[in-house]
């Protein structure tokens, strides 16, 4: 195969904008797919990412394509996930293609999150194509959405092919234009073996297999390769490229190309990726660039709701670090829910997907607490503590002085709700940086926000306030001095401790308070009053009280069909199960993620 | 002693609330339920089996002719040994009796008879879609007087749609003013898929118009102590009655005694099971009453039972007996007054006699029964 015919490239797209349709219309259009195979959104093959409508891991594919040129070319297209939470990974997937198709919604325009990618696009050197979607959309505005590109982004788009991928309107026109505007992949065969590991995933039979983008040298069946950040090494089994439905083994990949390695890999650790692959026996000097090894932001407890399915529980999220090597999880005790774990995630989303896995593909009962970031804490002796779970945050007497991370954020909205969205992130201790009018109706503010004002609901609160209009996107920067407290829940008298967390101090009174309504309401009604506080230090800020249950079912017994007496009683026991016993009170699993949605 | 319960599946037209087993039948379906049903219990028959209750209930039985109800006792008591003091009870429908079949129901050996009457309001009756109206079921309650039935009970509901503080107290004081000894009392509950359930699914509003939760306990509390005042004692969760007139039959439910059920999806509970006769009306006269029984118990867990029925009473449970059912030990948090009880007195949900023997449901305690019993159970 020759190099000019190869061209390596990804979609970029906002959720819902028309990316996993448009790969679907590509993969039919280069006939990679058997029309029996043909299911909605292909590349996304996890049953979370079909209902979400979000790609959370890469995949990619080989397709090929009979230009109209005559010539048959390669494509290698690599799916990105679109969500801030996988940001590095999105780096990785662009890290291993000469360009990006940008697709953008003719009726929305542009988003933060397509921004925020985009960007990302240009600074590793891609080259950009265009593509207004949804142009059969009675609101699509195609002139407008091209004038946005340019304005906004600053690259020719005037002449982006106009398309409907839904409708499977002028496909082949992008596919073209691949060809023409994004450039053939270079290197060099002979060179020492260089290849950027962009994903990876556990498969039961061959062990690990790692998906790379070869930049130099040729990678060869049998041979024994290197992993140089984390050292491993291993003899490769096969080596091939990915086709649409199953993996197609070549014996080779040469520089340029984008295929799989199978090598009997055990652990997903040793394989992560932004690492570079080389040859043992004749080694490249340098990696490439940009790795780094991706840090958990949010960290928060997940507990089986029944304490005997705690090894089933150990079991599970061992085998979807398997596939997943940023999740990282470490034992834990609560005194209110008993033996579980602390799971340290990339973002909300990425807890959100973890727990839903655990529980649909697993079968687990899980209460998940509310998540924290990861404050830094120095000690009047001087230590430093990095505290995860706010249970462990230190008697506030011996603290010198506290931290948080910050953010860096980006909104974009139409304009009239610049006036919402700056409430808000007031509301939300940021500071105010800039504000940009992307046109007329547009606008892009930047904001520096507390981690911990935005793990919570903050991306809820954003499209209630702007009717769902705007996009947000952010970046960590840094730990910023801040005066926190942690703050207690207690039921019936007793702290719970999966409910304690940590808040700023001027925002304590609103959010405890706010917190023991959210409790009144998930709470039902008991035999007993079950009073519910909330405290800092010892005392009490804020208190409600569950009134007790004053009637349950009172029904005629017939005919001495006791069986519906069980039947209820059953009933209750089934209910019990789904509660968590705290002392004498019985808290549904929801409870400890209420105070997520405050914001209602 | 066993109980006998006779179920008759017809009704002349099925209340929107009612998700029991019940059909609208016409004559000839009758007549052949009938000769269906004589012969299921012949096929019984065992005259070891000395029975002092007979309870015909429904659906409605007296939708049938009074000369067929009374050919089924007479079938029952030439299968049973059924005692010359025995009490026999038929259901009834206000709109579904006159005085003449109210006589042969009489004199064919029925002495107790059970009204649905449910409220003395108009437009509560017709807000459950019921047949009669308050009038016709004085008059049945009259006649039944004057047929000679002197253990006369009647139904009475709380949380109809509409159904006001005072409209139920004008139930009460009208209902009871009536000649008669024992009142069923309950509270209306939506059961899923009935007419009922759909119809304030599709209109939300109709839940607004039934009194909340706590109203209803209010009201509740209101009934037991009007009908207190009037001598009705409650001796269960729902039944009260002028001493002596304690429905033998249902006490036996409570008490974890033996009955045996005839009739489509009848229960029964005999030999330390539990089973019901699983086939529909069409059926059951096609197999001409030959029994097809399922199982719903067969190694019934005399222990748990005990608890979850005993309670129910007013009388409550013996500790003593509960330590002979339970080997175990399972409950003898139960039976030694453990903190659990302790705290369930406390908040005065349970009544505990001085030699701590008898535990028992206050009147708070009966409203929240399957709470309190599945606490106990666990």
């Amino acid at each position: 195969m020759k190099k000019e015919q190869i061209r390596n490239f990804c979609i970029i797209a906002h959720i819902d904008h028309g990316k996993s349709t448009l790969a679907d219309r590509i993969l039919e259009l280069t006939s990679s797919v058997e029309l029996r195979d043909m299911e909605e959104q292909l590349l996304d093959n996890m049953d979370i990412e079909r209902e979400r409508g979000i790609t959370i891991k890469a995949r990619a594919v080989r397709l090929n394509y009979k230009a109209k040129n005559g010539e048959t070319y390669v494509f290698n297209l690599i799916d990105t996930p679109g969500h801030v939470d996988f940001n590095y990974e999105v780096s990785r997937s662009l890290a291993a293609c000469e360009g990006a198709i940008l697709v953008v919604d003719a009726s929305q325009g542009i988003e933060a999150q397509t921004l925020a990618n985009t960007y990302l696009a240009i600074e590793h050197d891609l080259e950009v194509l265009p593509v207004v979607n949804k142009i059969d959309l009675p609101s699509a505005d195609p002139q407008n959405a091209c004038e946005e590109i340019e304005n906004v982004i600053g690259i020719p788009a005037l002449d982006a092919p106009r398309i409907s991928a839904k409708m499977g309107t002028n496909i082949e026109e992008v596919l073209e234009r691949v060809i023409t505007d994004i450039p053939a992949p270079k290197g060099d065969d002979n060179a020492p073996l260089k290849a950027l590991i962009f994903d990876s995933y556990y498969d039961q039979y061959k062990g690990v297999i790692i998906f790379v983008r070869v930049k130099e040298g040729t990678l060869k069946v049998g041979e024994t390769i290197k992993m140089l950040a984390t050292g491993a090494q291993f003899q490769t089994v096969e080596i091939g490229y990915m086709g649409a439905t199953s993996l197609v083994p070549s014996g080779e990949l040469k520089s340029g190309e984008v295929g799989y390695i199978a090598a009997s890999i055990k652990d997903i650790g040793d394989t992560r990726v932004g690492d570079t692959v080389t040859s043992v026996e004749h080694p490249c000097s340098e990696p490439l660039e940009g790795y780094k090894k991706v840090n958990p932001m949010v960290y928060s407890g997940i507990y089986p709701t029944d304490g005997a399915k705690y090894p089933d529980l150990r079991d599970a999220l061992e085998k979807l670090r398997l596939n997943d090597a940023s999740l990282s999880f470490e034992p834990e005790t609560s005194i209110a829910l008993g033996f579980g774990f602390r799971c340290g995630f990339l973002g909300l989303l990425h807890m959100e997907i973890i727990a839903e896995r655990l529980e649909r593909e697993y079968n687990l009962d899980l209460i998940t607490t509310a998540p924290s970031v990861i404050y830094k804490v120095t000690m009047t002796n001087g230590d430093v503590l990095y505290i995860d779970n706010p249970t462990n945050y230190p008697n506030p007497a011996l603290i010198a002085s506290a931290e948080e991370p910050v953010v860096s954020a980006n909104i974009l909205a139409p304009s009239e709700f610049v006036g919402n969205i700056m409430e808000l992130c007031q509301d939300r201790r940021g500071t105010f940086k800039d504000m940009k009018y992307l046109d007329e109706t547009r606008v892009e503010l930047h904001y520096e926000l507390p981690l911990n004002e935005i793990v919570y609901d903050f991306f809820d609160a954003l499209k209630s306030r702007t009717r769902g209009y705007a996009s947000f996107d952010y970046e960590m920067k840094g730990y910023q001095v801040s005066k926190l407290v942690k703050l207690d829940i207690l039921l019936n008298g007793e702290v719970v401790d999966a409910l304690s967390f940590i808040v700023h101090t001027d925002k304590a009174y609103a959010r405890g308070r706010r917190i023991c309504e959210k409790l009144k309401e998930t709470i039902p009604r008991q035999l007993f009053e079950v009073p519910i506080q909330a405290a800092i230090g010892g005392k009490i800020i804020a208190r409600e009280t569950v009134k007790a249950m004053r009637k349950d079912v009172l029904a005629k017994c017939y005919g001495g069909d006791i069986t519906r007496k069980k039947k209820l009683l059953e009933k209750q026991k089934e209910g019990k199960k789904k509660m968590r016993q705290l002392g004498s009170v019985e808290v549904p699993q929801e409870a400890f993620m209420s105070v997520l949605k405050l914001d209602e | 002693m066993c109980g006998i319960y006779i179920h008759i599946p017809f009704c002349k037209r099925k209340c929107i609330y009612c998700d029991f087993y019940s059909v609208c039948g016409s004559d000839k379906l009758y007549s052949g339920f009938v000769s269906a049903l004589n012969n299921s219990i012949k096929n019984r028959a065992d005259k070891r089996i000395k029975a002092d209750t007979v309870y015909f209930g429904g659906g409605t039985p007296t939708v049938l002719k009074s000369s067929q109800l009374t050919s089924i006792l007479n079938a029952v008591k030439h299968s049973f040994d059924v005692s010359s003091n025995a009490e026999i009870t038929v259901e009834a429908n206000p709109c579904t009796v006159t005085r003449e079949s109210l006589s042969e129901l009489f004199n064919g050996g029925f002495n107790r008879i059970s009204f649905g009457i449910q409220s003395a309001v108009d437009r509560e009756l017709s807000a459950l879609s019921r047949l009669h109206n308050y009038k016709q079921a004085e008059e049945a309650v009259l006649n039944a007087e004057r047929a000679g039935f002197t253990n006369i009970s009647a139904d009475i509901m709380i949380g109809i749609i509409d159904q006001t503080r005072e409209s139920l107290i004008d139930s009460i004081e009208r209902i009871t003013s009536l000649p008669v000894s024992h009142i069923s009392a309950y509270l209306l509950k939506v059961e899923e898929n009935t007419p009922l359930d759909e119809m304030i699914k599709r209109d939300r509003s109709k839940i607004a118009r039934i009194a909340d939760d706590d109203e209803l306990a209010e009201r509740y509390l209101l009934m037991n102590r009007l009908l207190k005042e009037k001598g009705f004692l409650q001796y269960e969760i729902s039944n009260f009655a002028k001493p002596g007139f304690e429905s033998r039959h249902n006490l036996k439910y409570w008490r974890c005694e033996e009955y045996l059920g005839f009739g489509p999806h009848a229960h029964s509970y005999f030999d330390s099971k539990r089973y019901f006769e699983d086939c529909g009306v069409t059926q059951f006269i096609d197999r001409n009453g030959e029994p097809k029984i399922t199982y719903t118990d067969t190694d019934v867990d005399k222990a748990e039972e005990y608890i979850m029925l005993s309670l129910r009473l007013a009388e409550g449970l013996d500790t003593d007996r509960l330590a002979r059912l339970d080997k175990e030990g399972r409950y003898s948090n139960i039976v030694s007054n453990a903190m659990e009880i302790n705290r369930l007195s406390y908040e005065k949900l349970i009544n505990i006699s001085e030699d701590g023997k008898h535990i028992s449901l206050s009147e708070r305690g009966f409203l929240v029964s399957n709470a309190v019993i599945s606490r106990l159970l666990n």
